[in-house]
């Protein structure tokens, strides 16, 4: 907060009128709604509904695919992280090592970032068709790769249309966390240490920190959330329902299953669990890591 | 010399990440100038085929969907009203916002904080089913504003330019004061002129997130005249090359727009972290 401000008897609320309007109607009133259904079971016709306690969650953790798609959803942003982080660095450390071109490179790879994720998902699509589908059929000759029947198949499938356009973004954040590292740094680690991949894990990695946490929470809700349209264009759960995020089965059973008590509390753990990376990113990474 | 590594490794691999990026859109954009006959006799293709402009003109223009009411020129047309409404709105509701809580005096600010940011906590994907609900008692289904509004209900704007204004330094309100400037002519005549980059730049991200939305727009529209294209996308019916030139053409507007803007994206962003 500035020391210095306006006093005023009615223009801050004049400011903060139109986003506070469209905050109250458009989420607040959903939200009190989702916790309303989380916490009545309806009757089948829709007619009537009840207080229902904690059975709607109780139900949600004893049905097996629900949990298949909890544990599915934490692979998911798990590999994402792993493949987009370790590629994006990787890219960027090469950018950032040469002399000229550095910004041809850039213009170059930041492109994927702006497409959406139902578009890559469509993309992939044709990609892995079994009609005609390139890496469908260059999979198939390696391995006998079928998504269609294969769970560890269609977790490829959908892990490579996932991270695609994710290397983007990872590359981007990094190029610029490696920019921001002062030369004087990097001057004096070339005396001390001659090794470059030693200096690299030694020295840079570790000023990198604050980078690499930030892209890990990007990439974990990415993996979260933005991947649905993922999903929705290419497996939409295949082969049984084992490639569902938990986004996309809350969104199966609320629309396709009528079924809002159920969808109501799903969305109310994704909440929790988007709370406790929020407070691990607050209380841990914010708090511990400063190299500046 | 800062470097001592062979820069052509370095090149080699940038080149090996720029492929992958590359070639899959390279191919569906070669196969898209293909007929669809040729297509689907021989499989996808990495040259460029004589039915460019055919393939291109023809989806632009036919009508299609499950009940041929609408053209992709018109879903375009949706994509961009709801994108620049999405950035608009967004973009004036939060630079006003954040204005009253970095340079006013107010009663009870921490809930006011905390009543616009908890709401990251909570994206559109999570509300999704009561947000349809409260959209229908509302009577805003199909509707370019029921695209619009749910959308824009985001504080992710409002954190940048907090931000920002956080940044800027104390003494120019103090100045400001000093000559009697009141605060709607501060924000109009200090505020907004300084604030013209992270402005630009919170725009383009706003427009880009509002025209790739896909879930909302495909609960939202019952009826084909308000489709956009990124959810056209997967219900639009047609040839195989109808659907490689719809794909293509899908991503051109958001690779034009980061392309094209990118200094000003970046700098924007970063003036945050």
């Amino acid at each position: 907060m500035k020391k210095v401000q306006f006093t005023s008897k009615y223009s801050q609320y004049f400011f903060l009128a139109p986003q506070l309007l469209i905050l109250l109607i458009f989420l607040y009133w959903p939200i009190v709604q989702t916790f309303r259904d989380a916490f009545t079971m309806q009757d089948a016709f829709g007619f009537g509904s009840q207080f229902a306690g904690f059975d709607n969650f109780l139900f949600i953790f004893s049905d097996p695919s629900y949990l298949t798609a909890f544990k599915f959803t934490l692979i998911y942003s798990f590999v994402i992280t792993l493949i987009t982080g370790s590629i994006g660095l990787l890219l960027a450390v090469q950018a950032n090592g040469i002399m000229h071109g550095k910004n041809a490179y850039k213009t170059l790879l930041i492109w994927p970032y702006a497409i959406a994720p139902a578009v890559v998902g469509v993309m992939a699509n044709y990609f892995f068709s079994e009609r005609y589908g390139l890496l469908y059929s260059l999979f198939n000759n390696l391995w006998g790769f079928n998504w269609y029947e294969d769970v560890f198949d269609a977790y490829i499938y959908v892990i490579i249309a996932g991270s695609w356009k994710q290397i983007s973004a990872n590359f981007i954040f990094f190029l610029a966390g490696l920019q921001a590292i002062q030369k004087t740094v990097i001057e004096a680690s070339i005396i001390d240490c001659k090794s470059n991949i030693r200096r690299f894990w030694t020295i840079t990695f570790p000023l990198l920190m604050p980078t690499t946490f930030f892209l890990i929470i990007i990439n974990i809700t990415y993996a979260f959330f933005d991947t649905f349209g993922i999903i929705d264009t290419t497996t939409i759960g295949a082969p049984g329902s084992e490639t569902k995020t938990l986004v996309y089965k809350a969104y199966i059973d609320g629309f396709r299953g009528l079924d809002l008590g159920s969808a109501g509390a799903q969305s109310i753990m994704m909440m929790l669990i988007v709370l406790i990376i929020t407070i691990f990113q607050f209380r841990y990474i914010e708090g511990k890591i400063h190299y500046n | 010399m800062i470097r001592n590594f062979p820069t052509a490794i370095n090149h080699l691999i940038l080149v090996i990440g720029l492929l992958v990026m590359i070639i899959p859109v390279w191919i569906i954009f070669a196969s898209s100038t293909h007929t669809s006959l040729f297509i689907n006799t021989n499989g996808l293709q990495f040259f460029l085929g004589d039915n460019f402009l055919e393939n291109y003109s023809r989806v632009l223009y036919k009508k299609a969907g499950f009940f041929n009411e609408i053209t992709a020129l018109k879903m375009f047309l949706n994509s961009f009203i709801m994108a620049t409404g999405i950035a608009t709105l967004s973009v004036v509701t939060s630079l006003m916002a954040a204005y009253a809580l970095v340079y006013f005096q107010i009663k009870y600010a921490s809930f006011f904080f905390w009543l616009i940011f908890i709401t990251l906590l909570v994206p559109l994907e999570l509300r999704i089913m009561p947000s349809y609900l409260v959209m229908s008692k509302l009577g805003l289904v199909n509707s370019y504003i029921g695209l619009i509004l749910p959308i824009s209900a985001s504080a992710i704007a409002t954190f940048f330019f907090r931000q920002f204004y956080k940044s800027i330094p104390e003494e120019l309100l103090e100045a400001a004061k000093l000559d009697g400037t009141g605060s709607w002519r501060f924000f109009v005549d200090f505020l907004i002129p300084l604030s013209k980059t992270m402005i630009a730049a919170v725009f383009i991200f706003m427009f880009v997130f509002g025209y790739n939305q896909y879930l909302w727009p495909l609960i939202m529209t019952t009826t084909e005249q308000y489709w956009t294209v990124v959810m056209g996308l997967k219900t639009m019916y047609g040839s195989i090359s109808d659907r490689f030139a719809f794909v293509i053409m899908s991503m051109v507007p958001p690779i034009i727009i980061i392309i094209f803007l990118q200094r000003w994206f970046i700098q924007g962003i970063f003036q945050n972290k």
